[in-house]
């Protein structure tokens, strides 16, 4: 095994590679502005819309009620709410979005609240839709608060305490550290991030390297070479490896300073977002750390079979539609380790793309089950060296490097 | 030297079955010297010369580069060429001096005498101007220097060259020949495939025609004027081909 031989070709490629523009985009631009502009960008604007649906004064009509002036006058003072006339279209209205939601105050409502008597007022809005929602919630909030005044005033009437109707209190409190909860909320996005972007950023370089190369007609220039094909496959396979795991680690970096920018614009403008965005504030190096290691047998098996199924194209577009469908097989696991009610057993660590995933979910948490931690990375280990080894194999096969 | 005996290339074809590319081809080729092989497309040259450079390795027979045989240690086998054909490109990201160094690093050369002969190769194909320009930006002429740049780097005793001249305007053809004539001169042992008559007459010490993947017979020029008759080089050739074209056809 000669090192030089392997590190000559390497860096040879490493030049190519920093040369090209494609490949500098999606391994370099694309990881360092995807999670700005999905973060920053899409959070802020969200923000912003949500902010701006809040300022509206939605437009709510007024079904009925003509006998219950206190009730009608107590939304007519409600803030930032405007009281329409009843008109007979008023289902479309809503739909069309010319109001944002009606009240139907049945008649005699307020007799029957005074008489005892059982009565529902509806609220019609338009499901899923944020503005006609945040008007039916002022008028919910409203009457809601109302029949709370009545309950009071009933009890009042009785010589009851308030009491009598809430005999004791009940409160949740997190008791897991803000890592551990962290990880129960995006500790699967993490693993999910790092095992889809090794993928994707060794995905050009794998078609480049050898269909790529073979469509250019350098391949029977270096096949001539002295070079042995292990070392040259080896010189390859490492720069796809740099390329998988470098866009991995600027997509983590670019992730990690994107959400903290976020946390701190949230956390001024409107509190309690903060609290999801600034989750990931929590990750520290070590973690970082474990779960790049844990990426790194990963990594050596998507840079191995991208490169031998690649290897197998006789052009960049036959290997791009070759490559394109692994996308789907490697998603899948990774998303199936999201699924809340997923946990990582010794049986699902033995599943390549599942059982990394899984592993990461608990390391974010700052969970280290160490001998399902060491069974996923001999077990990756091992897949690594079988698809290496594949690959060393079939750059030595003449029906593969010369396919016609 | 080159000392191929009974070189042999099958291949597997899903629709056609077996292929025979080459079939029990030997012959020799001496230092200082120029063999022609000459044949038609699809006859067997590429292959046979894939086979020499260790590229292709043969289903039967073997052949020794410089005593060094091709199954056996390919690697030396090719420290020992230097292997142009217009199939081997240049890696177009890389400039002309770059694109030389690396095979020049491959090739186990230690940095100081890597410079030097660059600089020595570089001045005698008159090729600074171009030295820092990438491969992408050069024009025929100056990619065909470079490839030869790439060929001389490690100043090999063996040359091969499978049809260099395929598709060359006649300047750039021409930068070509003067270069095998210049390897000969230097005492190379060079073996040189085309379907190109001309520069067979013009170039080679011996002919081998091959056809069908078989050498069917070689000779000097004018050993093969003698045997055929004939004067023209082409005719020579149509008289020892077309019995085995005809028959490959019928099949």
């Amino acid at each position: 095994m000669s090192l030089r031989n392997i590190g000559i070709v390497y860096r040879k490629e490493l030049t190519e590679a920093i040369r090209d523009r494609r490949t500098v985009i999606s391994t370099i631009l694309v990881p360092l502005l995807l999670f700005p502009v999905l973060s920053v960008g899409f959070g802020s604007l969200a923000v912003m819309l949500v902010g701006k649906a809040k300022e509206e004064t939605p437009k709510v009509m007024l079904r009925g009620g003509a006998d219950s002036p206190e009730v009608v006058a107590g939304l007519k003072k409600l803030d930032k709410i405007e009281i329409v006339p009843e008109t007979p279209n008023w289902k479309d209205q809503i739909i069309n979005k010319e109001i944002r939601a009606a009240v139907e105050i049945p008649a005699g409502f307020q007799t029957d609240v005074a008489q005892q008597k059982p009565d529902t007022v509806k609220i019609y809005d338009y499901e899923g839709e944020m503005k006609s929602e945040f008007a039916s919630d002022k008028v919910e909030k409203y009457l809601k608060d109302y029949s709370d005044t009545v309950v009071k005033d009933r009890l009042a009437a009785k010589n009851m305490p308030v009491g009598v109707l809430k005999p004791f209190e009940f409160k949740r409190e997190n008791v897991a550290p803000p890592e551990k909860v962290s990880g129960a909320a995006i500790g699967g996005i993490i693993g999910y991030m790092v095992i889809l972007l090794c993928m994707t950023g060794a995905m050009y370089p794998a078609m480049d390297l050898t269909a790529g190369e073979k469509e250019r007609g350098t391949m029977e220039t270096i096949l001539s070479s002295p070079i042995s094909r292990t070392h040259l496959v080896l010189g390859k396979f490492f720069l796809i490896l740099t390329a998988a795991l470098g866009t991995a680690a600027l997509s983590v970096l670019s992730m990690g300073v994107s959400f903290s920018v976020l946390g701190h614009y949230t956390q001024r403008s409107a509190d309690g977002r903060a609290a999801a965005a600034g989750l990931l504030l929590h990750l520290g190096p070590k973690t970082v750390a474990s779960v790049f290691l844990m990426a790194l047998p990963i990594a050596v098996l998507f840079s191995a079979v991208l490169m031998t199924i690649a290897l197998f194209a006789k052009t960049y577009k036959e290997a791009q539609s070759y490559l394109t469908p692994m996308t789907f097989i490697v998603v899948i696991p990774a998303i199936a380790a999201m699924l809340p009610g997923v946990e990582l057993t010794s049986k699902l660590s033995l599943i390549p793309i599942l059982g990394t995933s899984l592993l990461c979910k608990e390391l974010v948490a700052g969970t280290y089950h160490w001998n399902l931690i060491a069974l996923i990375f001999t077990s990756n280990c091992v897949y690594a060296a079988a698809a290496l080894f594949i690959a060393i194999k079939m750059f030595q096969r003449e029906s593969v490097l010369f396919r016609s | 030297m080159i000392d191929a005996r009974g070189l042999s290339k099958r291949f597997q074809d899903k629709k056609r079955g077996e292929i025979r590319a080459v079939d029990n081809v030997s012959f020799q080729c001496q230092p200082g010297k120029i063999y022609g092989l000459l044949g038609a497309n699809g006859a067997g040259k590429t292959t046979t010369l894939r086979m020499l450079a260790t590229i292709l390795e043969p289903t039967d027979g073997t052949a020794a580069i410089c005593g060094h045989d091709v199954i056996e240690h390919p690697e030396k086998v090719r420290a020992n060429v230097g292997f142009l054909s217009t199939a081997t490109a240049l890696y177009r990201r890389l400039t002309a001096q770059e694109f030389v160094e690396y095979f020049g690093r491959l090739n186990g050369l230690d940095e100081v005498t890597l410079k030097k002969r660059i600089d020595s190769i570089f001045d005698r194909l008159d090729m600074n101007g171009f030295r820092d320009r990438r491969c992408d930006k050069l024009s025929t002429g100056m990619i065909q220097k470079t490839s030869i740049a790439r060929t001389l780097v490690h100043d090999p005793p063996v040359m091969i060259f499978d049809e260099p001249t395929n598709g060359l305007d006649i300047m750039s053809a021409r930068t070509i020949t003067a270069f095998i004539r210049e390897c000969r001169d230097n005492g190379k042992t060079v073996i040189f495939s085309t379907h190109i008559m001309s520069e067979v007459e013009k170039l080679c010490d011996t002919i081998g025609i091959i056809q069908s993947g078989k050498l069917l017979v070689e000779g000097t020029l004018l050993e093969l004027r003698d045997k055929y008759a004939e004067h023209e080089l082409e005719e020579i050739f149509v008289k020892v081909v077309t019995p085995h074209y005809v028959a490959e056809e019928n099949n």
